[in-house]
């Protein structure tokens, strides 16, 4: 079994999909916190919907390197979801659940009418669900992802402390004089750049368990900002690593052995915060 | 020259005018308290202070060099809020966010500065408790803490008792008042309690129907005071 692994592990795919795989872990665990703590949980799916109906689009136009599409489409999405505030007609939840069905409904519309390949279904399914793409990433993907993952790494570190201020209390930090809507249109962004990067490792029906998971595991046993965000990464990377050597050792699909395994230590973290209380 | 002066202040969302033509102002060391119904504009003014909205009309004027980010506001407590995983540290810690600027990390002054004020709000021994855990007079305890290190000038308060007990209440006002006269800092204050107004305050500031600002003395002698005591009297 090990020998097997350890064959595995000299492959350049596995390598990159662990290396993937770890930084979009890392990545979607720490804005996963701050989306869990304002209340935006189903902002993950609702973006993945629309990164999926923007790639049919994509597909249909001939668009070759796709990533140029879906994303600028997706972080405008996101702009116009967390500005929704108190003061629009369509509240927050309502507002994501129409984008998201509406993308989802029209993108497989789209694939279906202008279909180019003989398997539409395997295409959908492989889009929904990320089942291989994770392993057959090239190199131009990877090192696009590790730089998008080291900026919103830098991002947030560099403001975590005005991140916990206007998370906790926006009017507060308004009033204090932080520049709040700048903040809110800053995550917004960083959110849409994890969803376009994470839909290559479980497909875009399973990126919001990515986004949620960890942060809410971390919040049943510790009681500090920094102690959920930390714990949080370390779930993340360790659940996502778990997932992809299980995956490849076992043949499973890659997307739903990860959260698989994030609803298994959210189980244990579970108990653990009932035990601890 | 007063701290805070507000002349012909119309304040109000889109077309709905909430507040016309309010004029007052606030010197170093007052305690004003705004009274007056639901839906009243208390909040909507506090903003207008705070300068997170433009007045329709009118002007708001900061004097004796008070700086906008030099306000300490204490707002009404959100869902979000409730059950937040973050120590009592953490939290007061964010208060220094305003004289920060784009340095992206905490200074040892501004570390003392939030330990001082945990020790004046007497929660020194809560630092690293979880927010989430405390009672709801620690939770507020915390939150003033916070607001002073935003400050030394003057403290902006939205309802601060609401949702807690009588006893809780009491030494929430005590709290106030004592920054307000050891402390000298300004308390502008919003609240549903007239008698509390009364019994603390140094101004009153009535929003609704009828709209008036007086010192506390001046108050009681209107007919609203003294219909409303009547009535406390008669149960």
């Amino acid at each position: 079994m090990v020998e097997k692994l350890l064959m595995y592990l000299q492959y350049p795919f596995v390598q990159y999909a662990l290396i993937v795989g770890v930084l979009i872990a890392l990545c979607s665990a720490l804005l996963g916190v701050i989306l869990v703590l304002k209340r935006f949980s189903f902002i993950g799916d609702g973006l993945s919907h629309v990164a999926f109906g923007a790639m049919a689009i994509a597909a249909v136009l001939g668009i070759s390197n796709n990533m140029l599409f879906v994303l600028p489409v997706t972080v405008i999405c996101a702009i116009l979801l967390l500005r929704t505030g108190n003061n629009t007609r369509i509240k927050g939840d309502a507002a994501i659940a129409m984008i998201s069905v509406g993308a989802l409904a029209i993108g497989y519309l789209l694939m279906h009418l202008f279909s180019t390949s003989s398997n539409v279904s395997g295409d959908v399914c492989s889009t929904l669900f990320g089942s291989t793409s994770i392993l057959t990433l090239t190199p131009v993907e990877v090192w696009l992802t590790i730089g998008l993952s080291v900026v919103v790494l830098g991002v947030f570190i560099f403001y975590y402390n005005t991140i916990l201020s206007v998370t906790f209390d926006e009017s507060f930090a308004h009033g204090t004089g932080t520049k709040v809507s700048l903040y809110n249109l800053l995550i917004a962004v960083l959110i849409a750049v994890i969803i376009v990067i994470a839909m290559n490792l479980v497909g875009s029906l399973l990126i919001s368990a990515l986004v949620i998971f960890p942060a809410l595991s971390a919040m049943r046993v510790f009681k500090s900002f920094k102690g959920v965000t930390v714990c949080s990464a370390f779930v993340s990377v360790f659940c996502a690593l778990a997932g992809i050597i299980i995956s490849i050792a076992t043949s499973t699909p890659v997307g739903s052995t990860i959260v698989a395994i994030n609803i298994f230590v959210f189980l244990i973290f579970y108990v653990v915060g009932l035990v601890k209380r | 020259m007063a701290l805070i002066q507000c002349k012909n202040l119309t304040l109000g969302y889109d077309h709905k005018k909430l507040i016309e033509q309010l004029s007052f102002s606030v010197e170093q060391g007052d305690y004003l308290c705004i009274v007056g119904e639901n839906g009243s504009g208390k909040t909507t003014l506090m903003k207008a202070l705070l300068g997170l909205i433009n007045p329709i009309k009118g002007s708001i004027i900061r004097g004796d060099g008070l700086k906008p980010k030099e306000i300490g506001y204490l707002p009404q407590q959100t869902i979000v809020q409730k059950d937040f995983p973050a120590s009592v540290k953490e939290i007061v810690l964010t208060g220094c966010q305003g004289r920060m600027g784009l340095r992206p990390f905490y200074s040892k002054a501004e570390k003392q500065l939030a330990k001082d004020n945990m020790e004046k709000m007497d929660i020194t021994d809560l630092a690293n408790r979880c927010y989430r855990d405390l009672s709801g007079g620690q939770q507020q305890r915390v939150l003033l803490a916070r607001a002073l290190c935003a400050t030394q000038k003057v403290l902006l308060l939205d309802e601060p008792v609401s949702g807690l007990d009588p006893k809780v209440t009491e030494e929430m006002y005590r709290l106030i008042s004592q920054l307000n006269r050891r402390d000298n800092i300004t308390v502008i204050m919003i609240t549903h309690d007239i008698e509390a107004a009364v019994k603390y305050s140094s101004h009153i500031l009535h929003i609704g129907d009828s709209t008036f600002f007086a010192t506390n003395k001046e108050y009681q002698k209107t007919d609203f005071y003294k219909s409303f005591a009547e009535e406390k009297e008669g149960i």
